[in-house]
């Protein structure tokens, strides 16, 4: 089974990687008015597929996002499981 | 003394910390692996800089998750004094054992250049022996050193006089002009609770002898060691 990461800056949190992009990428385009960068990871699952998130291994919980910081969301084929 | 230097791959301040325990200060240092279960007959643990893992994912994440970890955060449990230096902060955060975070650098890029401290708290283990409110001129070398927590945590961190070191002028003014990377309140270097874990983004193993330009990193090597001031 495949589960999708989705890795966000949580809110107030300032983003200069975006602020960047932002303003590399809105040349010419005046309609860009702010940019936000993410991760976005695709994870090979085996036996773990039907398991709890409680009962995933601590790498697994934990590794995605640093939550002082990012929300993380993952899907698992159409399930979401998680949303921070 | 006897001090681990905790040796990740992709850490690259290893040799230097080696160099500053063993030559500079003639104490008894051991490189440990990052896969090594055990950091019995240690005294000290520091975790070098460098850039473990290639800093995929986040800044010391990966790392965060090697064998070593586990004995690291039961080491500083049972009250063992650990340093951890640049990277090796960011790997403290990462694994749980200081607050915050270390986020990219407010201007993006890669900072390599003398900085000013102000010593803000000279009562720990690692800090004893400067005085309070000395400026101490110790080099950064990041890219990812903007530290960051929520304000509830930061305004606890001011409380319990955790800032061990901030950002300031060579007159020891706090400002946003002597920030080098966007920390909030100008923050260097911190401590747990318990005041024996130590996470700070300037190397002050890179200041300890003359050729390099400055001695001021000598005072947290001397305070762990325990001279008197």
């Amino acid at each position: 089974m495949r589960a999708k990461v989705y890795v966000t800056l949580k809110k107030g949190v300032l983003d200069p990687q975006g602020k960047a992009v932002m303003g590399a990428g809105s040349i010419g385009f005046d309609e860009v008015k702010d940019v936000r960068v993410g991760k976005f990871m695709e994870v090979e699952l085996t036996g773990l597929a039907g398991s709890r998130r409680e009962e995933a291994p601590r790498d697994m919980r934990e590794a995605p996002a640093n939550t002082v910081i990012e929300n993380y969301r993952i899907e698992r084929g159409n399930l979401s499981l998680r949303k921070v | 003394m006897k001090f681990g230097i905790i040796v990740f791959p992709g850490s690259n301040c290893d040799h230097d910390c080696y160099h500053a325990v063993k030559h500079v200060f003639g104490q008894e240092a051991e490189y440990v692996w990052h896969k090594t279960t055990s950091l019995d007959g240690f005294d000290c643990v520091i975790l070098p800089g460098g850039f473990s893992y290639g800093d995929y994912l986040r800044t010391g994440a990966i790392a965060s998750f090697s064998p070593v970890m586990n004995e690291v955060v039961s080491f500083a449990k049972k009250g063992g004094l650990v340093m951890g230096i640049c990277n090796g902060f960011q790997i403290l955060t990462e694994a749980g054992l200081l607050p915050g975070v270390l986020m990219r650098n407010k201007g993006l890029k890669f900072i390599c250049e003398h900085t000013h401290l102000r010593v803000e708290n000279n009562g720990s283990r690692f800090t004893s022996r400067y005085s309070g409110g000395q400026v101490v001129d110790i080099p950064i070398a990041h890219a990812d050193g903007n530290y960051y927590a929520d304000p509830e945590t930061i305004a606890r961190l001011e409380g319990e006089g955790r800032v061990a070191f901030r950002y300031s002028t060579p007159d020891g003014i706090v400002s946003d002009a002597a920030n080098p990377n966007g920390s909030i309140s100008n923050i260097a270097g911190i401590l747990n609770e318990k005041g024996n874990v130590l996470g700070m983004m300037p190397h002050p193993e890179r200041a300890l002898e003359g050729e390099l330009g400055s001695l001021d990193g000598r005072g947290v090597f001397e305070s762990i060691l325990g001279r008197l001031r």
